[in-house]
């Protein structure tokens, strides 16, 4: 069919085209354009009418110019003109200048629009067609307000042509996708639904597409599909080849129909329905068999169009994941392809696996395929299907496979391409400490990872090494050993220094038996890298060197020296110099006693969860990381927004190392306990929580072994730290306070308040006493710092301060706190620390009691700690159909607490986000259709659960002022989380 | 893969405001942002199609969601360079952004579709194959000259084709009678012209 020649003729194009094509030079391209431009201009401005083929022809070559780049400032005009030409020509070129050059103009929009109207009421099919077209092409939101609501009687009517049907099926399903509250739902929705059944296969092919996507939205109102879908599918599945004429492509029948139909099923669980059910695993099982028959034809179409269908049937039956037979035999299928020679086959079959390897029932069967998987990432030569390979080894490890995976992907880094070794290295970590059965091989897979990637290696890698080194003693003589070792090696990468800085400075003792590993020399080993250390890394060798003074005496005056010298004592890094300063009088002064008690070994570590783990998901989105059976439940943790986490403020304000601004909070200097406080406070959750997820963008914590010290033992011991000093052990204990506390103030509920959306702040204040309070919060822990002011010139006596859970709390919330001293020099400050646990959520707040005599007066004052349930807030980000779709699924009466209430200061959108985010959810923004109201979202962590919480609140800000209101409505999956909150934050407005 | 089970409540976009007093306004209609925002996180076939030759040029654009100008040359810029340094016997899959890329070259043109991630890569292969198909058809052993002088009727037999992303009518003989009808309806409005009239020099 040379159909080009058929009245085609705007030879005026051609010559244009041409002309375009000989230019020799951009510039000449430009000019002749640029004529062109001028003489359409002269055209369509000219006196003279311009007939319609003219017009016809000028607006078609503005569509090549602008096709080729160029922009397009008029012309639409006689664009719009074309839509209303009787001749089918013109108006084709209209339509398609339109499609292509959208302009919002709302005058030509009107003027597009009424020529759509003329078009779709004309009963002439072709121009129906174009219209429908012009529509689906610009899909504007004008469009819709325009057409929604003719286009479904179009599609249903009984005297609709098919190939009109077709365009306004999928005509509406673009303007359902721009504008789904204009397309409403009504009679046409059950009609559309019998559409399957349609004779025509275009017409059902077009049709299912609009059906998928509505029954998305809507699974109720289309569960009828799910029948239709399967007898449509089993017809076509045992059809012969030519049953279905020019639909069957390459002897496969209509593919393009099958995939569709398979991808609506997805919509929805296995049919309930046992011959419904029994049908489509007949159909899976005859889709499984076709790909074993010999193909029909040699060429790639066929086993494309074959394979497609393949395809989509394991993903209907991984989705359904109860099949055992069926994912059984998926697997095998794969595994055939994994050695296709077609590339893109072995591709897929890589993709496909690794959501098998994630099902219970196939994970057995993808593991029997290791050895071509292996293969696959040592010779593909392809980086995207290497990425695939190494994915899939992922997903297949257990502790089975583990050795010899992380063995294999090891090696595939020495020379793997360097867009995905980091991601590589997390996933080696995290396969090494998910399955070590012997620790020691833990230990030397990271070293080796250190050493093999040494740059890819993050800190959270390196953390958690020492985590595991310090939490087990079984490993720690082996470690210090290999460590040893490796330091050895002439250039070892920073990383291993400073791993080897750390192991040794605590565990260096165990292989001091060894004259090779004598402490001088593993000192000197230590000291040899250091000059070539970046400042955080001598930060923390420095401080492994003071450990070795305790560890081993015997070097205490070459290290003395070493401390001693200009470099290090006037060092012009202020954290180098403070540490040489301090380390070298810590050293001098303490006795031994002191020195091996502030020097101790770390204690160990609390278990949580790996933070290279909530790395690699905050680097690969939640589903990266499904590969964790034990987890089971893939979408347990699917409110967490797979690791969104850690980005809060806080965070990014704490993780300075040097001595914080952040700790001068009520402008008085925080009296230090002794001179010597080492780095920061502010850095305090970033060493606290290194090892949570947290950590993986604060970032900057250097070592954290000695500053962090304090922070991580537990409360009640009272083995002297570093940040306390020497002098400390000798502080008596607080007297006995006689009396009994005071009931709390009566404003300690609205102190309560104000803190609620804030961490920071002065808590209570009168004419002696001034109470600070700083805290951040690490999913279920917090840490809460009381600064107590004298404000007077007299000292307090006898000062204590006790911290108590009433009722039901203790069970929620777990409370530990050290004394204080039990006296404050006048404009003193003495600061306490609050550890906080939150095991449940709960309702009230811990009480604090403070007791004190000033000049003989007792003082007696109960407050309430402003520990409230948000505090234990993650912010979950996610997007609009997230939102809307977890709303739904807390629709139970009990879960949801509402507030109205009238606006305290008026409304004032800053201020209103501003408490929002204090309150610790995601504030989301275009979740909400209305722009005016705010949505939140996030997570309450508690020991026990968590809490996932959905947030809506409704300012009716167009009101008188003292008449507006807002309307607040919680919604999460405990009752009494969605009330607690309700009621705290509508205190806030 | 994951799809949540739906209930039938309405969401907060049609949530009625029941419980409430007239101090509410109703809500109000989406705005545009909104939907362009809301319009990207709902599932699309094909976000856009492109066809360039060997040296990158761009001989066919289509775009399934509205994206700016700006935004579309930068894409096709990426894109185009990123498929021209794929070396044969690659797959013909793509990551890119969050979307997948399926391209294929037929002699000096590549055909290049962006799919989303979850999208069946083979139909696509095959989607991209009935339309050079459908084109070969049409101009009788198709090439890019046939593409570059008569670019709207590579147009037509698109839309004819694909409709807003999806398939519309995947039988060759139905797609190419659709374009056989037009192309009648064109020859009898179309009186003979003269030479001079078509290059413009009346």
């Amino acid at each position: 069919m040379p159909a080009v020649s058929k009245g085609d003729g705007m030879r005026g194009l051609a010559v244009f085209i041409s002309d375009i094509r000989n230019c020799k030079s951009k510039e000449a391209e430009i000019k002749r354009i640029n004529k062109e431009l001028a003489n359409i201009r002269s055209k369509f401005k000219g006196d003279k009418a311009l007939d319609g083929y003219s017009k016809k022809k000028y607006v078609c070559k503005l569509l090549f110019i602008f096709l080729l780049g160029h922009d397009i400032d008029f012309g639409h005009m006689e664009a719009v003109n074309l839509l209303s030409s009787n001749k089918y020509t013109e108006k084709q070129i209209g339509y398609l200048f339109i499609s292509v050059l959208v302009n919002s103009n709302s005058e030509l929009i009107r003027l597009i629009n009424n020529a759509i109207k003329n078009d779709l009421s004309s009963r002439n099919p072709t121009f129906m067609c174009l219209a429908l077209h012009c529509i689906a092409n610009v899909g504007s939101r004008e469009m819709a307000e325009a057409f929604a609501g003719e286009i479904p009687r179009i599609l249903v009517a009984g005297d609709t042509m098919d190939s009109v049907k077709q365009s306004a099926a999928l005509c509406l399903l673009r303007l359902y996708k721009t504008c789904p509250d204009l397309v409403l739902m009504g009679e046409w929705t059950s009609r559309v639904v019998h559409l399957l059944n349609d004779q025509h296969m275009g017409v059902v092919t077009a049709a299912i597409s609009l059906i998928t996507c509505l029954s998305q939205k809507n699974p109720d109102e289309f569960k009828t599909c799910v029948s239709l879908a399967v007898s449509r599918l089993s017809r076509i599945v045992s059809s012969a080849s030519t049953d279905l004429q020019d639909y069957t492509y390459y002897f496969v029948p209509a593919p393009w129909l099958s995939c569709k139909l398979l991808r609506l099923l997805q919509c929805y669980p296995p049919p309930e329905d046992g011959a419904v059910k029994g049908r489509l695993v007949e159909c899976l099982e005859t889709i499984l068999n076709k790909a074993q028959e010999p193909p029909k034809s040699k060429k790639v179409q066929h086993s494309n169009a074959k394979n497609a269908i393949l395809f989509e049937a394991i993903a209907l039956i991984i989705h359904y994941d109860s099949e055992p037979n069926l994912l059984v035999r998926a697997c095998n299928q794969l595994g055939q392809f994994l050695q296709h020679r077609e590339t893109n086959l072995r591709y897929l079959a890589l993709e496909s696996m690794c959501t098998l390897a994630s099902s219970e029932f196939s994970h057995e069967a993808v593991k029997t395929h290791i050895e071509t998987v292996i293969n696959a990432l040592k010779t593909e030569r392809d980086v995207s299907v290497r990425q695939r390979a190494a994915d899939l080894l992922y997903a297949m490890c257990d502790r089975s496979n583990a050795k010899q995976i992380v063995a294999e992907m090891l090696s595939y880094l020495e020379t793997a391409d360097y867009s995905i070794r980091e991601e590589m290295v997390l996933k080696v970590a995290i396969l090494a400490e998910k399955y070590a059965v012997d620790y020691s091989w833990y230990v030397d897979t990271i070293l080796n990872l250190i050493r093999i990637a040494g740059d890819y290696v993050s800190e959270e890698v390196w953390y958690r090494v020492i985590q595991i080194v310090i939490n087990r003693d079984d490993v720690q003589g082996y470690a210090a050993k290999t460590v040893f070792e490796a330091l050895q090696a002439p250039a070892c990468h920073e990383n291993m220094v400073k791993v080897g800085g750390y192991i040794l400075g605590e565990f260096g003792n165990l292989i001091a038996g060894d004259p090779r590993s004598s402490p001088l020399v593993q000192f000197n080993l230590l000291h040899s890298k250091f000059h070539l250390c970046s400042v955080p890394t001598r930060a923390l060798l420095l401080s492994a060197y003071i450990k070795f003074i305790n560890l081993f005496p015997e070097t205490k005056s070459t290290i003395q020296e070493v401390l001693r010298c200009d470099s290090q004592i006037r060092n012009s890094d202020v954290e180098l110099q403070q540490r040489a300063v301090e380390y070298l009088k810590l050293s001098s002064i303490a006795s031994t006693d002191v020195l091996a008690t502030v020097l101790e070994e770390m204690p160990p570590f609390p278990e949580r969860e790996s933070s290279i783990l909530a790395k690699l998901k905050k680097k690969k989105g939640p589903g990266a990381v499904s590969v964790e059976l034990e987890d089971g439940k893939r979408e347990g943790g699917e409110l967490n927004g797979g690791g969104e986490r850690g980005d809060t403020p806080a965070m990014s304000a704490s993780n300075a190392s040097t001595p914080s601004p952040s700790a001068d909070l009520l402008g008085l200097r925080p009296a230090p306990a002794v001179g010597s406080a080492p780095p920061s406070v502010g850095s305090l959750l970033v060493d606290v929580f290194s090892e949570g997820p947290a950590a993986a963008s604060a970032g900057v914590n250097d070592d954290g072994f000695l500053s962090g010290r304090d922070l991580e033992q537990p409360p009640e011991t009272s083995d002297a730290l570093l940040a306390e000093g020497p002098g400390d052990s000798d502080s008596a204990p607080p007297p006995a306070a006689s009396e009994e506390p005071a009931p709390p103030l009566p404003e300690a509920e609205d102190l309560l308040n104000k803190f609620v959306c804030k961490n920071n702040g002065v808590l209570f204040e009168n004419q002696l006493l001034q109470i600070g309070i700083k805290s951040e919060y690490r999913q279920n822990l917090g840490r809460m710092y009381l600064f107590y002011g004298n404000k007077t010139s007299v000292q307090f006596v006898s000062f204590s301060t006790a911290v108590s859970c009433p009722g039901e709390l203790p069970t929620q919330l777990n409370l530990q706190t050290k004394t204080v001293e039990p006296l404050i020099e006048g404009g003193a400050q003495v600061q306490q620390v609050v550890n906080i646990e939150c095991l449940t959520d709960f309702i009230d707040a811990p009480l604090l009691n403070i007791k004190f005599r000033y000049g003989g007066a007792l003082q007696n004052i109960t407050l309430k700690l402003p520990v409230t349930i948000n505090k234990f807030f993650q912010p979950t980000e996610m997007v609009s159909q997230e939102f809307f779709q977890r709303w739904k699924q807390l629709s139970q009466p009990q879960q949801e607490a509402q507030k109205i209430f009238k606006s305290g200061h008026g409304i004032d959108t800053e201020v209103v986000k501003a408490k929002l985010l204090g309150l610790g959810t995601a504030l989301l923004e275009n979740v909400d259709p209305n722009p005016e109201n705010f949505v939140c979202a996030g997570v309450i962590q508690t020991k026990g659960q968590q809490v996932g919480c959905l947030l809506r609140l409704e300012p009716n800000a167009q009101a008188q002022p003292g008449e507006q209101m807002y309307r607040l409505t919680l919604r999460s999956s405990k009752d009494t989380v969605s009330k607690r909150i309700c009621d705290l934050l509508s205190e806030q407005f | 893969m994951k799809k949540k089970k739906k209930r039938s409540e309405p969401g907060p976009s049609q949530l009625s405001l029941h419980h409430i007093e007239s101090v509410f306004v109703a809500v109000r209609p989406l705005s545009l942002a909104h939907v362009l925002q809301n319009l990207t996180k709902l599932r699309e076939k094909m976000h856009f199609m492109l066809l360039f030759s060997r040296q990158g040029k761009l001989r066919l654009q289509k775009w399934y969601v509205p994206i700016s100008d700006t935004q579309k040359k930068k894409i096709a810029r990426e894109v185009i360079q990123m498929v021209l340094a794929r070396k044969p016997k690659m797959c013909s899959f793509l990551e890119w952004r969050d979307l997948k890329i399926v391209y294929k070259r037929y002699a000096s043109l590549y055909f290049c579709c962006a799919v989303e991630d979850q999208d069946n890569e083979l139909i696509t292969l095959e989607i991209i194959h009935r339309y050079v198909e459908l084109l070969d058809k049409y101009f009788g052993s198709v090439c890019e000259l046939d593409i570059i002088f008569n670019f709207e009727k590579a147009y037509y037999i698109l839309d004819e084709f694909i409709l807003g992303g999806e398939a519309q009518e995947t039988s060759k003989k139905n797609v190419l009678k659709a374009i056989e009808q037009a192309d009648m309806l064109q020859e009898e409005a179309e009186a003979p012209r003269s030479v001079l009239e078509e290059i413009g020099l009346t």
